[in-house]
């Protein structure tokens, strides 16, 4: 009885965030927007053999088959709202039933957000003795993932579907905390052909599930027990991720179109960092080329002529060339992040911690390529953040580092909505998510102390001195016109600090000794 | 968790809500020539800019009162004064006399949604807030719960911030003065509500029960002696405040005449549009308008109020608790709403203010109320474009008042108050009323949700075009109207709570 009844909250809750995502339907809308009308116009109106090679948008179909099958299916609603909205020529189009169809199409698909949590609620440890709704660390979990800033700005204002996608990568977590590793595999997997992005956790999935799925015991010092490999369970795993890949891309193998399809899926024509730059090592690596250029042009060490022209902060321009330090390659991120998701995968590899340990292992390797990717979106960001809540509820430490990431990696997205009409929305729902989570985990991990070290918060009250100068004071000064693009590049550096840091502090965590509160 | 943190989300969703709504269309948009509430506001802050004080209120070469004349009082015309200078300072074209008219543009848009957001942080979200945690009852979390709900009532959100217009700012300052008498302050209670009156004609409504608590305090600290120094105290502070705010206008007596017909504007006629009120219903049967002559109708209309209001404020004069005078706010505010002359479907909001004071003491009856007065205004919202932020905010209401404030599980008849009916209708066998009251409620509220499903999805018979209007102001009519009997009984049965008394002294 009294599990049925504790569990009230919950529709209460997902409703709730529902319906604040209804009253975003007129705001702005990025180009994403008109990126998946034309997909739905795209999967709707031509074969399937047409589908990576139409080119009339510029917004070509580039995430992988079943995303298309996934607008495709999409498409068969919108035909009731607009059709018009399905036409491939009909470019740029957004009538109010198109705009309210495609909002409407991320909050339902949003269910599946909504059933991961759930999912993901259940397996959290309860705290015993607690009767107080708001102080249950289900409660917590559920408000910090559903409510999520990041999600509810990217997906619901800016517009794209992660939501839905997230929901896939949570319920897949939650599968691999219930012991359901084959559910979890095959959630991945149907993840990872609707959007690709995910490759970057699939080194954690794939090493946890070779070591702690494919071999049945460890021995008795924690090392794994060769004998005990079971191919049977490999071959499963195999056929699981082998048979979703066929179902996704075997249409287009049979039509040969394979290395067309991988070229839309893989375009490294970009540049190294994103016209505005994710608050990654590479953010602070421009911005110390530039100081040096800056400097040795003033110490007359180098011709301002010789140097390339490239306007770093000029937000337009996508490759450019390094003036002093060397120029960084895909090869040499691909490397870097090779190497800094390496610790963590062989941590999970010699000394497995169940699911808690994949987990963090799952978000080092998010945080890793985060940090060191070739063309990272500050959106990207939100793959280590929700993890990341999980394991904030469970742990202390977790919970300090969780809140210096989610609101430096939150704070970065704001330059994602860049319209006035839209500022106080970002601001107050920052705060509002800011507030709650503070307080929140506080309360949760029950102590006077605070969570955070005195720098750290020294560090986020920073943060409320750049935002009220960005946002605020900046627009208002004569530098607006010399250099427009200077509150992005403090930003992104001084989000960048706070990032580069989590991940270290999240690597030390891995040399942390085994807690109870581990043990599921 | 802490009260502060709990307090400042609620506060943070209410903006956020706020500015979501704030983010549709509103009335009049790209409607010339007369545009809506929207361009009538921008107006008058091109007339108080631009034209001399005296000229305001006045038909000028300058100043054409047809178009959008104003007819506030002197406050509303201040805000607007003040609105343009800000304006000005943006971009001048924003209030430029005569060229401005009809102005619009995103970022003018902006600026208006900004300046209702602003006078809301200022006036009606603090006194929300204090309101509810100062005198209302029960733990920390139903506080809270009350704060939530209040703030996120829809009816006020979509009028403000979708149809646009300035109500929060005189339901504000009026709650400011019922928040200072139940704290005990008279006299900044009064000044606070002069300010409502002369922000908003309309805060009339609630005039008479702040009088009369006001005047039966007075009676009961004894008229000879601190109640006497009471009541000149407070008529001193009534008559400074209206005096400051009229003062422009007092030099000349012909001024002061003209800003008083403008704002009393008789001969506009007993109803306009579709009203949910008395006069407005019964003119389905009787064409009221056609058979009686404008004064007789003023005087048949004004009798009718008189006497409407009558019980609830002699009851409040006889026993001047602030338990009565919430009650006697609702009652004359609805008294006033369904009889008296000239009233405007907005007006709902004046009686929802005061319905939500109540909302932590008769849960459910407030919340069918306020469902209710939302669904009224449904015509206009659909006229406005505003019919996804009205489904939403609507639902939402109605679903997190109802969980928050539990009040489906709080409707005992103790807690309804409902022991006075079984003694009206002694002769029946009796009846589990709190049942009816549940199951009346389920119907009434499918009822709204079919009648807005309808309304928007069917398109009417063609001998009848206003057939879907007419249906909706007739149900929210027979909602008020109840509402309106049923508030009064619970004027008159006994205060049954210690807690509400606790709070009168």
């Amino acid at each position: 009885m009294a599990a049925v009844d504790s569990w009230s909250w919950f529709p209460a809750l997902a409703l709730g965030v529902s319906f604040l995502k209804c009253l975003f339907i007129t705001a702005y809308h990025s180009t994403d927007f008109e990126v998946h009308r034309n997909w739905l116009a795209i999967t709707h109106s031509l074969p399937v053999s047409r589908w990576y090679h139409e080119n009339s948008s510029e917004w070509t179909l580039d995430y992988p088959p079943l995303f298309a099958w996934f607008e495709l299916g999409l498409s068969h609603a919108a035909r009731h709202f607009d059709p018009d909205m399905l036409l491939v020529e009909n470019l740029n189009y957004s009538s109010p039933p198109t705009v309210l169809f495609q909002r409407l199409s991320v909050i339902f698909t949003d269910l599946m957000l909504i059933y991961a949590v759930r999912e993901c609620c259940r397996c959290v440890q309860e705290q015993k003795g607690c009767r107080d709704v708001l102080n249950r660390p289900s409660f917590v979990l559920a408000a910090l993932l559903l409510g999520n800033f990041g999600l509810l700005i990217v997906d619901h204002i800016h517009f794209q579907y992660n939501g839905f996608l997230f929901g896939f990568l949570l319920l897949s977590v939650a599968k691999h905390m219930q012991h359901k590793h084959l559910q979890g595999a095959l959630l991945f997997s149907l993840l990872l052909n609707l959007k690709h992005i995910y490759l970057y956790v699939a080194p954690a999935y794939g090493v946890y599930l070779l070591r702690s799925y494919c071999f049945t015991h460890d021995n008795t010092d924690g090392s794994v027990s060769w004998r005990s490999f079971s191919p049977l369970r490999l071959m499963a795993l195999g056929g699981i991720v082998a048979s979703v890949c066929a179902l996704s891309f075997g249409p287009f193998i049979a039509m040969g179109q394979l290395p067309q399809v991988l070229s839309r899926l893989f375009p490294f024509k970009r540049g190294l960092c994103h016209a505005y730059w994710a608050p990654n090592i590479w953010a602070l690596y421009n911005t110390l080329d530039k100081i040096l250029a800056t400097l040795g042009v003033r110490v007359r060490l180098l011709q301002e002529a010789e140097l390339p022209r490239a306007s770093m902060t000029g937000g337009l321009v996508q490759e450019f060339q390094h003036s002093v330090l060397p120029s960084i390659t895909p090869s040499i991120t691909l490397a870097c992040t090779l190497l800094s998701i390496l610790p963590a995968v062989t941590s999970i590899w010699l000394r497995p911690r169940g699911a808690r340990g994949f987990l963090r292992c799952l978000l080092l390797c998010a945080l890793g390529s985060f940090v060191f990717g070739w063309h990272v979106h500050e959106k990207a960001i939100l793959m280590a953040i929700l993890p990341l809540s999980i394991l904030a509820v469970e742990n202390r430490e977790d919970a300090g580092i969780f809140l210096v990431l989610t609101t430096t990696g939150h704070y970065s997205l704001f330059p994602l909505l860049f319209t006035p009409a839209e500022l106080p929305i970002k601001v107050c729902l920052m705060l509002l998510f800011t507030i709650y989570s503070f307080t929140a985990l506080r309360t949760l991990h029950s102590g006077q102390v605070s969570l955070l070290h005195p720098l750290e918060r020294v560090y986020l009250l920073g943060l409320v001195a750049v935002a009220f100068a960005c946002e605020v004071a900046f627009p208002l000064s004569p530098w607006q016109q010399m250099l427009p693009f200077l509150p992005l590049l403090v930003t992104s550096v001084y989000c960048s600090l706070g990032v580069c840091y989590c991940f270290l502090r999240l690597h030390a965590t891995l040399l942390r000794p085994d807690q109870k509160t581990k043990q599921p | 968790m802490q009260t502060w943190s709990l307090v400042s989300m609620c506060v943070l969703l209410g903006i956020v809500v706020r500015w979501g709504v704030s983010l549709n269309s509103y009335s009049g948009a790209g409607k010339p020539p007369m545009f809506g509430d929207y361009e009538a506001q921008r107006h008058w802050q091109e007339v108080t800019y631009n034209l001399p004080l005296q000229e305001w209120y006045f038909n000028t070469s300058e100043n054409d009162l047809n178009y959008w004349g104003l007819d506030y009082p002197p406050l509303t015309a201040y805000h607007s004064l003040v609105c343009a200078y800000v304006a000005k300072t943006i971009n001048p074209e924003w209030v430029d006399l005569h060229k401005s008219r009809g102005y619009e543009s995103p970022a003018h848009k902006l600026f208006m949604r900004a300046t209702v957001l602003v006078a809301d942080l200022l006036i009606y979200i603090p006194a929300v807030v204090l309101y509810c945690l100062y005198l209302t009852d029960g733990s920390t979390k139903k506080k809270v719960c009350t704060v939530f709900c209040f703030l996120l009532y829809p009816g006020l959100i979509l009028i403000d911030y979708g149809h646009f217009q300035y109500n929060g700012v005189s339901l504000g300052f009026a709650l400011w003065g019922v928040l200072a008498l139940g704290l005990g302050w008279d006299a900044l209670g009064s000044l606070a509500f002069c300010l409502a009156l002369n922000y908003k004609q309309m805060e009339l409504y609630h005039a008479l029960p702040f009088f009369f608590y006001l005047l039966g305090k007075s009676f009961k600290l004894g008229l000879m002696g601190r109640g006497l120094f009471l009541l000149v105290r407070i008529a001193s502070t009534v008559l400074v405040t209206f005096a400051l705010c009229w003062l422009p206008f007092l030099s000349d007596p012909g001024d002061a005449m003209q800003v008083v017909r403008r704002i009393f504007p008789v001969a506009r006629g007993l109803f306009e549009d579709k009203v949910a009120n008395t006069w407005c219903s019964l003119n389905i049967l009787i064409k009221i308008r056609s058979i009686l002559s404008i004064d007789s109708q003023i005087y048949i209309s004004f009798a009718c109020t008189l006497l409407a209001v009558l019980p609830s404020c002699v009851r409040l004069l006889m026993k001047p608790t602030f338990w009565q005078f919430k009650l006697a706010l609702v009652n004359s505010s609805l008294a006033f709403f369904l009889f008296s002359y000239q009233v405007h479907e907005k007006s709902i909001l004046l009686a929802a203010l005061p319905v939500c004071l109540l909302l932590n003491d008769l849960p459910l009856m407030v919340i069918w109320f306020l469902q209710a007065s939302t669904f009224s205004m449904l015509p206009l919202f659909l006229k406005d474009g505003l019919l996804v932020p009205y489904a939403v905010t609507s639902l939402a209401f109605l679903f997190f008042s109802i969980y928050l404030l539990s009040a489906l599980e709080h409707c005992s008849e103790e807690e309804l108050r409902l022991g006075v009916y079984h003694r009206l209708l002694f002769c029946l066998p009796k009846l589990d009323l709190a049942w009816i009251v549940k199951w009346k409620f389920y119907i009434s509220v499918s009822a709204m949700a079919g009648l807005s499903v309808v309304t928007v999805a069917l398109v009417p018979p063609t001998h009848l075009p206003d057939l879907f209007p007419v249906l909706v102001s007739s149900t929210a009519f027979l909602h008020f109207l109840g509402t309106f009997i049923y508030f009064n009984i619970v004027q008159f049965s006994e205060p049954p709570s210690r807690k509400s008394q606790k709070k009168n002294d």
